[in-house]
């Protein structure tokens, strides 16, 4: 009994995803802009573009931001999926409790936990760098991925592990060759993530970097305070594009592993 | 290597709880560690004297705290949940026709999900960013109402509290449309088939079935959007100005310049009993709910 929407409803509605698109939409376009003085459409270029390529803090703070991301999905998403595993999997008293404080750090204003982090580090000296930086990242990673995993296990049929353990294999065996690959979409997704919000990640970030370990959204930001100018739009362009293709790679993927 | 594997099944086998824990050790370890421990040194820290180059010095006083009761500090703690409450009113305003809409768009529906979904992976900064270049004096907003001759002079619309409330919805509104989307999917359609053939009219059917059943997506969506919009720091720092500082900014400002660590830890405190303030009224409404809502 489907019928159609009322009019106002559409208009609304449709306003709302201009709202939602069309700044990033302007931005990209503006991005291949010649003009610096940025608004006046004046024919397109890829100045900016290779702009980018001459600024040693840009290189520098993509390297830092690779290196920061990589290390912290992968330590996230081991330590992550084994709690989601450790929940599921056990019956132990506290476990409700254990469930609720893993919901802390997704709540917890980012503010809140780079400052924390900030004061421990200072008080046992640890130099600011890009360990200290990982470190952070992992804190506020572990409890997304467990939410992501915990409930691709939760979809997950228990009986094909009661199988395997019946038909004679070991616990490690029945793991590795039975849990691990129809939990592998839930990895997947917690890494990616994971990631995303590694390599996005600026509030934290800020007060956990030391001199010389700026990641590239410091860099991006300290660009927007100093003056705006198109190279933003081209770097902002790239880091779309990037978030992008990392979806649909990990979106495809997952599918087939699926299957 | 097979004689480790026998030794670790063995010792699986004698202490089964064994397991639980070498699973859940190594995370809740390095979260007691690198997140609970810190809090819990930050509230220390909030109740300590506050030493002169930064840091603390030993002793106890609540200073910090009733510093929270000089006019300055409390208009920004009352802007940041005035802040908050108005984000969050606009974001279900705008978000629930959305997700009503998406929910009933037939074959269009996975296009408009993924339009929604997609500003979710788009970098924070990279759309703080977009908002500045169309807002700003010399932006596109302007550029074009001067050209097509509505204004003559640029209106200032960044650093405002306009810019920071546009920027808090752009960011967070997914955050709304998606949880009321999903109660709003789950909906079964013979319940409104049922409303319409006892004689209920269009608004009486969205009225009392449709919006009664998604009230748990409208509850979860407003905590999502309530939650970051008052602890936001980016938004208000990049489009507010020095005018529209909230929370989050005066934390900042009391580790970055002002080198007052205790006030510092203290707001942190503040916020962060908001935010688990709202997270148990969240609850408290969840488990109120009618049972079929849920």
């Amino acid at each position: 009994m489907r019928r159609g929407l009322p009019r106002w409803l559409v208009a609304l509605v449709a306003a709302v995803y201009v709202f939602l698109h069309l700044p990033i939409l302007v931005l990209v376009v503006f991005s291949f802009n010649a003009s610096k003085f940025s608004v006046e459409w004046t024919g397109f270029s890829l100045e900016w573009y290779r702009r980018l390529l001459e600024r040693d803090d840009i290189l520098h703070g993509l390297r830092a931001s690779l290196i920061v991301g990589v290390a912290a999905t992968l330590i996230s998403t081991l330590l992550g999926t084994f709690i989601a595993l450790g929940l599921a999997r056990h019956k132990f008293r506290g476990r409700r409790v254990l469930e609720a404080l893993l919901y802390v750090p997704i709540v917890t204003p980012e503010i809140v936990t780079g400052i924390s982090l900030l004061i421990l580090y200072v008080l046992l000296g640890f130099p600011l760098g890009i360990a200290t930086i990982t470190i952070a990242h992992i804190a506020f990673c572990i409890s997304f991925v467990v939410v992501v995993v915990l409930a691709r296990i939760e979809g997950m049929d228990e009986s094909l592990e009661e199988a395997s353990l019946i038909l004679g294999a070991d616990e490690i065996t029945t793991f590795w060759k039975v849990t691990v690959p129809q939990l592998w979409p839930g990895i997947l997704s917690g890494a990616l993530l994971a990631f995303t919000m590694s390599f996005d990640d600026f509030v934290i970030t800020s007060f956990v970097a030391g001199p010389g370990s700026s990641t590239l959204p410091l860099v991006v930001y300290s660009m927007v305070r100093r003056n705006i100018e198109p190279s933003i739009n081209a770097i902002s362009t790239l880091i779309l594009v990037m978030t992008t293709l990392l979806i649909y790679v990990a979106d495809r993927f997952g599918r087939e592993r699926a299957r | 290597m097979p004689l480790l594997r026998e030794r670790v099944l063995g010792w699986l086998h004698r202490r089964p709880e064994a397991q639980a824990w070498s699973l859940l050790g190594p995370g809740i370890g390095f979260l007691v560690v690198f997140f609970l421990i810190p809090l819990l040194i930050m509230f220390a820290y909030s109740v300590m004297p506050r030493g002169e180059y930064g840091g603390v010095e030993r002793g106890f006083t609540l200073e910090a705290y009733q510093r929270f009761f000089v006019p300055i500090y409390l208009t920004i703690l009352i802007r940041t949940f005035v802040v908050a409450i108005i984000c969050t009113v606009i974001c279900l305003a705008l978000g629930y026709p959305v997700a009503y809409a998406v929910a009933r768009s037939g074959r269009w529906k996975n296009l408009l999900l993924f339009l929604v979904v997609l500003p979710f992976w788009t970098s924070f900064l990279v759309r703080t960013f977009a908002m500045i270049f169309l807002m700003r004096d010399t932006g596109l907003i302007n550029t074009w109402l001067l050209k097509l001759g509505f204004i003559r002079e640029p209106l200032t619309i960044l650093y405002t509290p306009f810019s920071v409330m546009a920027g808090l919805v752009y960011g967070f509104l997914p955050f709304m449309i998606l949880p009321i989307y999903a109660s709003l999917e789950k909906l079964d359609n013979s319940l409104l088939e049922a409303a319409e053939v006892l004689g209920a009219r269009p608004a009486a059917r969205f009225r009392q079935v449709t919006l009664p059943l998604s009230l748990p997506g409208v509850v979860a969506g407003c905590l999502l959007v309530f939650i970051p919009a008052l602890g936001s720091f980016l938004t208000s720092d990049l489009l507010g100005g020095a005018k529209q500082l909230m929370i989050g900014n005066l934390v900042q400002n009391q580790f970055a310049s002002a080198r007052n660590w205790p006030f510092g830890s203290a707001a942190s405190f503040i916020l962060m009993a908001l935010v688990l303030a709202a997270v148990l009224v969240y609850l408290r409404i969840r488990d109120d709910a009618p049972e079929g809502a849920r």
